[in-house]
């Protein structure tokens, strides 16, 4: 059985109808609020309480907002102690990829304990859209998403690709000059 | 002949001067303002800054505009002026490129019967402070005014665009309906202080009720003041009254415009505000009479004076009008920032079914107070 709730529209009695009052109202609502604001701008500017915020706005590049430490950022690569990718190209995240963003080219191991490594690691920053599977999907926890990194931005197709140096050593923004 | 012609031609300037530059201003304020009233910072993003050392007292001087964001309307202009010109290869180019200068030179125009100060005299000369000292100011704002509808008509119908068409339409169904209640509010202040000229509106409203309470066209005539911030804000075609632009069913008159021609359009709502503003402030809030000061100086009603050189005078009265024109500014801002938008039809019928009659009793209700008052 369907439940439908009909909401009424609320009956406006003459004084909300007469449409001036409450004009005036909403206006004194705003004008409140900006008024509030441009005196603590004006304090702000001369140095007083600085405390008090007049703006909910973040000035982004200046400020970063806090991320949670569980939100899905851009992809690193762990090392292991010597420093080479923990990565034995099991070819799991490849595999597991909805957006077939990551490209891996296996090749042999030189320690016969570790059966393969990545020749060649990539991901393409143009597809991939942030879901994490390739983390849960990594058997060894060689990839993360944890850098923190969202100004991802490039000039081209090409400049969205990240190799595996970019990807073990992650630097802040993946094109020089184009995001700090 | 060349002296009265170089003052006029200065005048102009000084009001073109002024008006321009306060439409510029208005795209800043209009960021600011509602960045203020929503709790956020606006834009304060296009900075200059130079790059050299010996720049540095330049760069300190030109901090504070960064940081208010004030060289943005200039960044504005720089992407008008530079974008592609594009006229849709349908439509007519002739008219095309023609509406907006219609649409910007009748908002233009209006600002000549203005009067922004009393007359002063130097050197003997008797100079009014207005552009144009018409008889039928009134009327030539409100013939200038409507005429601005055929940019916006035309716009709409060059563009060879459905959606334009729907604007240019609307704008002229707005026009037409908020028109004569405009016109029917403006009457009363007409009838009370008995004049077209806006010069002698404007000294007619010097004047005392009980001898304390200025005689401004607010005080005399309070419904007529608010039906006409109601109307004249659905001259400006801004939001509550935004249907022929209508950003979220039809882009409006100026879809197929872009560059400066769209800029023009974009002017010439800023330009409507600020004439809205003036007449507001001409008709209902005395021009550019300040409160008890007289030519001399300051007679207050408890009996005090306070003598002042007559130039100060002007520069006062002249200070009163800007004031109260900025005043109506943020109010028509802080109006379109608050207010949703109306419904077409719900448009139309408070245009016709509230407004008109309201304006229609107004003028009668003042013309029977008026007759029983003088006679």
């Amino acid at each position: 059985m369907i439940h439908t709730k009909i909401v009424d529209r609320p009956k406006l009695n003459l004084w909300e109808k007469l449409y001036f009052p409450e004009v005036f109202r909403g206006v004194l609502l705003t004008s409140k609020h900006f008024f509030k604001n441009l005196t603590l701008h004006m304090f702000h500017a001369i140095g007083l309480f600085r405390k008090v915020a007049a703006m909910v706005t973040i000035q982004y590049p200046e400020k970063l907002w806090k991320l949670p430490s569980r939100s899905r950022t851009r992809h690193r690569l762990t090392k292991r102690e010597d420093g080479s990718p923990r990565c034995v190209a099991c070819m799991m995240c490849e595999t597991v990829c909805p957006a077939r963003c990551i490209y891996i080219v296996a090749e042999e191991h030189p320690d016969p304990n570790i059966e393969k490594r990545p020749k060649s690691f990539d991901i393409d920053l143009g597809k991939c859209v942030y879901c994490g599977f390739c983390v849960e999907a990594c058997p060894e926890d060689a990839i993360r998403m944890d850098t923190q990194i969202l100004d991802i931005a490039a000039y081209s197709r090409e400049g969205m690709k990240l190799d595996m140096n970019e990807l073990l050593n992650p630097t802040k923004g993946i094109q020089k000059g184009v995001a700090s | 002949m060349i002296v009265t012609l170089t003052i006029q031609a200065v005048l102009a300037a000084i009001t073109l001067f002024f008006v321009f530059n306060l439409a510029a201003l208005h795209t800043w304020i209009e960021r600011k303002q509602s960045a203020l009233m929503q709790d956020r910072i606006g834009a304060n993003r296009a900075w200059i800054v130079l790059p050299w050392k010996w720049a540095a007292p330049i760069n300190w001087l030109l901090m504070p505009f960064n940081v208010l964001g004030l060289f943005h309307p200039i960044a504005d202009a720089i992407k008008m002026f530079t974008k592609e010109d594009y006229i849709p290869p349908k439509g007519n180019k002739f008219l095309h490129t023609l509406a907006p200068c219609l649409s910007l030179f009748f908002a233009l125009v209006g600002f000549a019967a203005i009067p922004f100060g009393n007359t002063i005299e130097i050197g003997g000369r008797v100079i009014n402070l207005q552009v144009a000292n018409i008889n039928v100011a009134v009327l030539y704002i409100f013939a200038m005014a409507s005429m601005g509808v055929y940019g916006v008509v035309l716009a709409g119908f060059s563009s060879n665009n459905n959606y334009a068409v729907l604007g240019g339409l609307r704008a002229s169904s707005q026009m037409l309906s908020y028109e004569i209640a405009i016109g029917l509010t403006i009457m009363g202040v007409v009838m009370i202080y008995g004049s077209l000229n806006l010069q002698e509106l404007v000294k007619a409203q010097g004047k005392y009720l009980f001898g304390w309470v200025p005689l401004w066209g607010a005080v005399v005539q309070p419904i007529g003041f608010l039906l006409f911030l109601a109307a004249g804000i659905a001259e400006t075609k801004r939001i509550p009254y935004d249907a022929p632009e209508g950003e979220s069913e039809i882009i409006g008159y100026f879809v197929e415009y872009s560059g400066m021609k769209f800029g023009m359009f974009f002017f010439t709502d800023y330009l409507e505000t600020i004439m809205i503003a003036c007449l507001a402030t001409t008709l209902f809030l005395g021009g550019w009479q300040v409160p008890y000061l007289h030519e001399t100086g300051f007679q207050f009603p408890w009996g005090a004076t306070v003598l002042i050189a007559p130039l100060v005078v002007s520069i006062l009265q002249m200070f009163s009008f800007i004031t109260k024109v900025l005043f109506f500014c943020w109010l028509f801002m802080a109006i379109r920032w608050t207010l949703p938008r109306f419904r077409y039809d719900q448009l139309l019928k408070l245009g016709w079914y509230y407004m008109f009659p309201i304006a229609l009793a107004n003028v009668f209700v003042t013309a029977i107070l008026l007759l029983w008052i003088t006679k």
